[in-house]
């Protein structure tokens, strides 16, 4: 994952509540397997105008380039999709600033190089004034602030484990594996004597010999 | 260590019961003993693991089945290619190389995830079980901590089968008392979602508990949790009970003999103390709703049937003003329309909210001696092969047929519309699933939620109905 440390740029906006991850991405793209290049597929209806109409913020300069998107209440709700992250990532999107945010979405940005940061209804509207003045803003994640022209400084609150996995780019897995196997092991053997029917192993999976099996040209 | 005399939730409990260790922070890792895999969130989770080389850590702790992109029309040789016969076989083949049990689509045993889990005795009480799907929160009905994660989670799980997690506040939603006649617990959880709205309950593991949880069916009980995402929380609970032991008792996965006796007796003690302390309250006493369905683009967007599409005139909040007209325009619904009588063109009985056995029976009932509305196309989708079954051992495919309905194979379908069976534009359905989203069944497509039995009285009316006005004697 690439680090992440500072982002100054402009910021396009959303005007709406509760966008959810269909709106972001709609489901029939789901059936795409690679995680690259989704960003074609990001906001799909939301970017079909009809000739002479404004076409939609992020497809319009400057905001094109915009590295930061300024929602607004419960932006990625619903769906469990990390596409919507992979989406919003692959159009150049590395901070997306809201009220608030779908729970799932919010933990699939910091999986993906993406600070998703929550701020109260009056600091946000004080953001999304400045997005809309075209005026360049500094989000910064060691000192956990937003810097607006004009000096206002915002600060803003992210779990310490995430900040760090988000500065360093750190492979959560591989931490996990190098410091944790023991710990992991060691709960395995405790739960086995403990709650032994938790532990579906190969013996189990005995009623299920029967299953047929599919043939598929890919 | 634990501070295991205080009084804690059942969420604390099974939480509690499942951690590996704990960081500085406060933040813990959790470990997970059961993992649905489907084929839409695990291809770039199996690319991101043999990117890096690593195994499953446990292959035995998964269970992978095809459920969103496969056909509902036919079960053999239909999926030979394109985009989602592509998907199908990519789960099947990594299923293949990393040995974890999968259940083809031809199997008697195949459906959503959310309904063959609890069947095939896979979902436990106590256990924390994830799926790359948000409406895992369905399986804590059984009293188990479940609930939806991105594929990055899910290629975490497969290599290390933890995660690295903070604890939920806890939310108790108190149903108290008996549903009227017509009303269902598709309507109930319509009514908390109107009630705390879709990010109410965001960072909470929310219990549901009270009487009328307490009667209710295990079908029920899951019906009620798999909406908790809609509601804003990632876990929905219900304490296990006499009836949950009895609907597990037998199931294939289930735990036998002696085990099974040492695991009900461990079960018994997941329910919260008399004397928890849950972060936030609600209580709605059920003998008070009626029949509920959306008209917005949300789930809380939502009025009893007898109400009127609301007018955007008389809102004051210029926000929720702004957002209600969105929702009016997408859904082509002028103010103070009633609901009643809303002309509707398609109707989808069917997902991991309604697609059980006894939404079938209700929605049935409603429909049988009666046709389908000639303008109204109208589909049962059930949700595996084995409700499947035993509706046709019921003889309800009869009556669903004979009406005019479309008589399925299970899978997703068009709850979220990633095979062929999808909405067109500016179509207008009464539909059973779980999200009215802008475009979820379709591109352009307007979506009504409601129950299984509203669903019927939709298909048989041709417009939104009072399944009150059409309720058989001694049906529930």
């Amino acid at each position: 994952m690439k680090p992440l440390d500072k982002i100054q740029s402009i910021a396009a906006y959303l005007d709406e509540d509760a966008v959810d991850t269909d709106i972001i991405f709609p489901a029939r793209f789901l059936l795409l397997m690679d995680k690259k290049g989704l960003g074609g597929h990001a906001f799909h209806e939301r970017r079909r105008v009809k000739k002479g109409e404004t076409p939609f913020i992020l497809d319009r300069p400057p905001f094109d380039t915009a590295e930061i998107l300024v929602a607004g209440k419960d932006f990625g709700t619903g769906s469990s999709r990390e596409q919507a992250v992979w989406a919003l990532a692959d159009l150049g999107l590395r901070c997306i600033i809201a009220e608030t945010f779908g729970e799932i979405f919010y933990a699939n940005c910091f999986k993906n190089g993406v600070l998703p940061i929550r701020l109260d209804a009056d600091t946000l509207a004080r953001v999304r004034q400045a997005a809309g003045r075209e005026e360049e803003i500094v989000v910064d994640l060691p000192s956990q602030t937003i810097v607006l022209t004009g000096d206002e400084t915002i600060s803003y609150d992210v779990d310490a484990y995430r900040k760090e996995a988000l500065l360093l780019g750190l492979d959560e897995i591989a931490v996990i594996l190098r410091d944790s196997g023991k710990d992991i092991k060691a709960f395995e053997e405790g739960q086995s004597r403990r709650a032994p029917w938790l532990r579906l192993g190969p013996d189990k999976w005995k009623v299920f010999d029967d299953l047929e099996k599919e043939q598929f040209i890919e | 260590m634990h501070a295991h005399d205080r009084p804690r939730t059942l969420y604390q409990k099974v939480w509690d019961d499942h951690v590996v260790s704990t960081y500085q922070d406060g933040t813990q890792l959790i470990y997970v003993d059961r993992h649905l895999v489907q084929e839409v969130s695990s291809p770039q989770a199996f690319v991101g693991l043999d990117a890096a080389g690593r195994d499953l850590h446990r292959p035995e702790a998964h269970m992978a089945v095809a459920d969103h992109a496969v056909p509902t029309t036919e079960r053999t040789a239909t999926l030979r290619e394109g985009l989602a016969a592509s998907q199908v076989a990519r789960l099947s083949t990594n299923a293949a190389r990393h040995h974890i049990p999968y259940v083809p689509m031809t199997d008697r045993r195949h459906g959503i995830v959310h309904v063959i889990g609890p069947e095939l005795g896979f979902t436990l009480p106590g256990a924390v079980l994830v799926c790359g799907d948000s409406h895992t929160c369905t399986h804590g009905a059984f009293g188990a901590v479940a609930f939806g994660i991105g594929a990055s989670e899910c290629e975490c799980v497969f290599a290390t089968q933890v995660l690295r997690q903070s604890r939920q506040k806890s939310m108790r939603i108190r149903l108290e008392g008996v549903c009227p006649e017509g009303v269902q617990v598709k309507d109930v959880i319509l009514a908390v979602i109107a009630r705390i709205g879709v990010g109410g309950g965001v960072g909470h593991a929310m219990e549901f508990a009270g009487s009328a949880v307490r009667a209710m069916t295990m079908e029920q009980r899951m019906t009620l949790c798999n909406m908790a995402v809609e509601a804003g929380s990632r876990i929905g609970l219900v304490a296990p009970d006499e009836t949950t032991f009895a609907y597990l008792k037998g199931r294939p996965l289930a735990p036998t003999d002696t085990e099974w006796d040492a695991a009900v007796a461990n079960w018994r003690e997941l329910a919260s103390d008399s004397d928890a302390v849950f972060d936030q309250e609600f209580e709605i006493d059920v003998s008070s709703l009626s029949p509920f369905i959306t008209w917005g683009t949300t789930p809380e967007e939502s009025a009893p049937i007898s109400g009127r599409v609301p007018d955007p005139a008389a809102i004051d909040d210029p926000r929720v003003r702004r957002r209600v007209e969105r929702s009016l325009r997408y859904m082509a619904l002028e103010p103070n329309t009633p609901l009643s009588g809303i002309a509707i063109d398609r109707v989808f009985i069917g997902s991991c909210t309604n697609g059980r056995i006894e939404d079938l029976r209700s929605a049935a009932a409603v429909v049988a001696g009666r046709k389908v509305h000639p303008r109204v196309q109208a589909m049962v989708v059930p949700g595996s092969a084995s409700v499947r079954l035993q509706a046709e051992a019921e003889g309800l495919d009869r009556i669903f047929s004979e009406a005019g309905f479309d008589w399925r194979h299970s899978g997703c379908s068009m709850c979220v519309g990633m095979n062929d069976d999808r909405l067109l534009e500016g179509e207008r359905c009464a539909s059973t699933s779980n999200r009215n989203f802008e475009g979820r069944q379709g591109r352009g497509g307007r979506t009504h939620l409601m129950s299984p039995a509203m669903a019927a009285a939709a298909a048989v009316s041709g417009h939104l109905a009072d399944v009150r006005d059409l309720w058989p004697e001694g049906t529930k």
